[in-house]
């Protein structure tokens, strides 16, 4: 298998993006959004014409708003977000945004996060993604309990969640990208999608390892001697359309769900795309290939 | 192999039977689809209670009973469906709070939700000063305390109000007047007030305003008031409603509030259910193309899958959200996953020289651990994102978690029993060409 045999070659192009992807995040770091800082998110539509975003900024700013940020939205309208606003501000909100009626404008969603609750949230996202990831270690080391040549069933965990980081940090870097260019924010539903697409990539490594699980059982059968690297090429090469073609039909309906589906879930199918090529990738690319190099490792 | 026939044309017909339902439940509203706020449209309340004067060991029966006076409340508002629930939470952010959360859709009017839950009535009663004037109703107190001084009964002194009409005498037939009835307590501190003060005025107020001065003509010892403050029917029932159900049993603070108007989750549910018809089109061809008559049974799965899954989020019933729609359509890429699996395996025995029978049997034999263990551990991410969950998380992770359930259950019944039923011949040139997949024949 072409892919185990010049597995440096993609274990650089991994390193590669993992780079450019830290990197990215590091540039253009990452816009936490009101569900995490706490704040208020309004999105308004106007009926005829709408003020442009200098005159709604200044009639934010009279209102006595801080730290706003203005998004086109949809359908004649905008999103604005800004930090946690009095009652009296809450109240008129519509005047404020309308310009005094000046464009008749209606509120078409408002949420308004407590400080403590986005604190909260944060932290709880922390430890699901944490959670996951354990428990993605402890399931694999225990199914795989039976396989402990040449690699022991905890490295099977071990490198199971290696290639999870790796997935996580794509759609991250990307993500930043996003903020940056679009301004585009991490809300909860962001970590949904982080948490989606670890189950997802799980989901196809162990497909792949289930097969390395089954070829390793038949040679110990048949009293085969075959070198490790075989069995895992040969392992990953039965398993290589289907990783792909879930893949595709998977992208296939997150594509649609992207161009048609609703706005409010754009910005979410659209790092769930991100984080399944990259998840796809990873278990072909770098989970077999992985447990080939450590194999041989150990056994050097 | 009629055996097998016979089951999977019953597949079908259940597969119907289900497709059926769904429809029909959909257009008569017998069991419509429970769409969550952002797709309905009204609003979610988050609020802290403050629970420094409870005692810790009546947390519960003081959160209990919060959450009763706020549906009631709620209920008399007329809001259809109201979800009123408490939730422990804070514990993450370093100090441990106990909430409520209210849900009210229907409502867009974020201030008009928070006045309605957020309004609790004052009633308080002063005697005018002897000699001072009776100023005129509708003054606030604010001007005229002065005149005043406090009474020994209060709000807190009714145990329920009445709307009447008429009774309260004065000729006037039709007025709507407030029969208040005192606790004992208030009885007692009643009749003495009544008893000592004949001929002076009694001033009522409410949230602050002078809404009646009726003079005391005679000691009421029956525990008894009427207020005739010239209300209008609507204000006089709004007044006994306040009363009845308005004191809070402990102060409450807001801490999110969430509105979404109903032409954006009228636009999302059209956009999500045009996503998912989509995305299973889209799915089909390709399933197809691809594995051609392996790909049309799996699409008859994918159909049986969706239908399936659908009637489910209706028996739940599941609340649906955006994010919960995406998850479904998520779930359909996914759903077919399982029957990939089968079909490469299928094709690996083919060519091991088997007849199309036993390949399909060995296939789903062999697919099966792969399928049992990679599902598995989406169910495991699944539990875990319902557990982070907001009630917006809540929603992708419960559509998840049984989209990964119902779908493993379709690939492995429905598939097979249709595959075996089928009996499609590898022996004859067509029947390998139907059976085998990709570009190369």
């Amino acid at each position: 298998m072409i892919i185990v045999t010049y597995r440096k070659v993609f274990f650089a192009i991994t390193a590669l993006l993992v780079i450019v992807s830290i990197g990215a995040a590091l540039i253009f770091g990452l816009k936490l959004g009101t569900d995490f800082t706490g704040g208020v998110l309004a999105e308004v539509r106007y009926q005829d014409a709408k003020p442009s975003v200098e005159e709604l900024s200044t009639a934010l700013q009279e209102a006595g708003y801080e730290g706003f940020a203005i998004r086109e939205a949809q359908d004649n309208g905008y999103i604005v977000r800004a930090g946690n606003i009095t009652s009296e501000m809450r109240a008129s909100l519509t005047q404020t945004v309308s310009l005094n009626d000046e464009y008749p404008a209606t509120l078409e969603r408002f949420s308004e996060i407590g400080p403590t609750i986005g604190v909260e949230l944060r932290n709880k996202s922390f430890l699901a993604i944490s959670l996951v990831l354990l428990a993605i270690l402890l399931y694999i080391a225990f199914v795989f309990r039976k396989v402990s040549k040449p690699v022991s069933s905890w490295v099977y965990g071990l490198i199971a969640l290696v290639t999870l980081v790796h997935d996580v940090i794509i759609p991250i870097g990307f993500f930043s990208v996003l903020g940056h260019i679009f301004g585009a924010q991490v809300d909860t539903l962001f970590v949904t999608a982080v948490l989606t697409i670890l189950g997802f990539s799980v989901h196809d490594t162990i497909v792949v390892f289930d097969r390395v699980r089954e070829n390793l059982r038949l040679n110990q059968e048949q009293n085969k001697k075959e070198d490790f690297e075989l069995t895992a090429g040969r392992s990953l090469q039965q398993t290589f359309v289907r990783s792909v073609n879930t893949s595709v039909t998977v992208l296939i309906s997150l594509g649609v769900l992207f161009f048609v589906g609703p706005e409010s879930t754009q910005d979410f199918a659209l790092t769930l795309i991100v984080g399944i090529i990259a998840g796809t990738f990873s278990s072909i690319a770098l989970a077999t290939p992985l447990l080939v190099s450590y194999a041989k490792w150990r056994k050097a | 192999m009629w055996k097998t026939r016979l089951i999977a044309l019953g597949l079908l017909a259940l597969g119907a039977l289900i497709g059926w339902y769904v429809i029909d439940s959909e257009l008569t509203g017998s069991r419509p689809f429970r769409l969550g706020l952002d797709l309905s449209g009204g609003t979610q309340l988050v609020y802290k209670a403050d629970l420094s004067e409870v005692d810790s060991a009546q947390t519960s029966d003081a959160m209990a009973s919060l959450r009763d006076t706020i549906e009631r409340r709620v209920n008399l508002f007329g809001v259809a469906e109201p979800i009123v629930q408490t939730e422990k939470g804070g514990a993450l952010a370093g100090e441990s709070q106990e909430r409520l959360i209210v849900e009210l859709p229907g409502v867009t009017d974020t201030e008009a939700a928070i006045a309605m839950i957020g309004q609790t009535p004052s009633l308080e009663f002063r005697l005018l000063k002897v000699d001072a004037a009776s100023p005129p109703e509708g003054t606030p107190l604010e001007q005229i305390k002065d005149l005043f001084e406090p009474a020994a009964v209060t709000g807190k002194h009714v145990d329920k109000a009445q709307l009447q009409f008429g009774n309260g005498g004065g000729g006037l037939s039709n007025e709507a007047v407030v029969v208040l009835d005192f606790n004992a307590d208030g009885k007692q501190l009643f009749a003495d007030l009544t008893r000592d003060n004949i001929g002076r005025p009694f001033g009522i107020f409410l949230d602050g305003v002078l809404i009646s001065i009726p003079v005391i003509r005679e000691a009421i010892p029956d525990g008894t008031a009427v207020i005739s403050g010239n209300f209008t029917p609507d204000s006089a029932r709004e007044l006994v409603r306040n009363l009845n159900f308005g004191a809070l049993p402990v102060p409450i603070e807001l801490l999110t509030t969430e509105t979404v108007g109903g032409t954006l989750g009228g636009k999302a549910v059209e956009n999500g259910l045009l996503a998912g018809l989509g995305g299973v089109a889209a799915v089909i061809v390709f399933m197809i193309l691809w594995y051609r008559l392996p790909g049309f049974v799996a699409s008859l799965a994918l159909l049986v899958y969706v239908l399936l899954s659908l009637a489910v989020f209706k028996l739940i019933p599941v609340t649906l959200t955006a994010a919960g729609i995406a998850a479904f359509i998520l779930s359909i890429g996914m759903a077919v996953d399982a029957n990939v699996l089968i079909f490469e395996r299928m094709k690996e025995e083919m060519k091991k020289g088997k007849n199309s029978h036993d390949a399909i049997k060995d296939g789903f034999a062999r697919a099966w651990l792969s399928i049992r263990d990679s599902n598995i551990s989406s169910i495991i991410t699944a539990i875990i994102l319902f557990w982070f969950g907001t009630s917006l998380v809540k929603g992708f992770a419960l559509v998840f978690g049984l989209g990964v359930i119902i779908s493993m259950i379709t690939a492995i019944s429905v598939s097979r029993t249709l595959l075996l039923a089928l009996g499609v011949s590898t022996e004859s040139k067509i029947g390998r060409f139907f059976l085998s997949s990709g570009i190369n024949i």
